[in-house]
């Protein structure tokens, strides 16, 4: 059982990624992996898209930790969206909010990259 | 003093990531048993996932065949969870909150947890005796104020 998905988009030299289900340490694993892939790629200009993520644990906000710094060297970010308030109270609680932008919609994350090409 | 009844429930399991949704949605329903919100109760399942985590990464190293004994007990004031191992112990206590601009430049994932468990709970206890008997006892109490 795994009650977890990453599914990936592309977007012109964007890449979106959309988290459903559980992210814990049993999945972040899978997430890990999908970002890996995306950095191997060259492709560091990252949305990470989150209506559909139902719960994220230390493991899931992890994940992010890993692999921001490299991302940012190579001139590009990972931008967060569309997260419930539930997911947004973990992320606040160890002030991610400070250190990664939030936007309420895919859209408006995807405008921020575009701005700035 | 008026007896408060204690409600108890045990549960064991093979320490794997595995299981960590069943236990946090045993928790959860617990904690709403009890008669915390929906909030609450998340919070509280989170705590429990992170501590069930570090047993599993650190106390275990990811060997499924150890097991983790998961003790709830919950009156109409306190509801408090002791998830206890055989394991190597190692003492969360001693560690700082996470600074996270450092943790961004070493690219480190772990840490997170510990700090996110003292934030969601009232109180977070260790004992330690490594390879005999390792707890960690989260408490949070239903009327805040009452210790």
């Amino acid at each position: 059982m795994s009650g977890f998905e990453v599914r990936r988009h592309d977007n012109g030299d964007v890449s979106i990624l959309h988290l459903k289900g559980f992210l814990d340490a049993h999945t972040a694993p899978q997430f890990e992996h999908a970002l890996q892939e995306l950095v191997s790629e060259n492709r560091v200009k990252i949305v990470v898209s989150m209506s559909d993520l139902d719960y994220i644990s230390s493991a899931g906000l992890g994940v992010f930790m890993g692999f921001i710094e490299e991302i940012r060297e190579k001139d590009g970010d990972i931008k967060l969206s569309s997260m419930s308030e539930k997911v947004f109270k973990v992320f606040d609680l160890l002030g991610f909010p400070s250190l990664y932008e939030i936007f309420d919609d895919e859209s408006a994350a995807l405008a921020k990259f575009n701005e700035t090409n | 003093m008026k007896r408060l009844k204690k409600n108890k429930v045990k549960i064991r399991f093979p320490s794997s990531t595995d299981n960590l949704e069943m236990i946090r949605d045993f928790v959860r329903k617990l904690s709403l048993k009890a008669g915390f919100e929906e909030e609450a109760a998340d919070h509280i399942a989170l705590a429990v996932d992170e501590a069930c985590t570090n047993v599993i990464k650190h106390a275990h190293k990811y060997n499924a065949r150890r097991m983790i004994d998961l003790n709830v007990q919950y009156t109409a004031e306190k509801f408090e969870v002791t998830i206890t191992d055989k394991g190597k112990g190692f003492d969360p206590a001693r560690m700082p909150k996470p600074d996270l601009d450092k943790y961004m430049h070493e690219a480190r994932k772990g840490g997170l947890g510990i700090h996110l468990m003292r934030t969601l709970m009232d109180e977070v206890n260790y004992t330690f005796n490594p390879g005999v008997k390792n707890q960690v006892v989260l408490v949070k109490y239903l009327k805040p104020g009452i210790a």
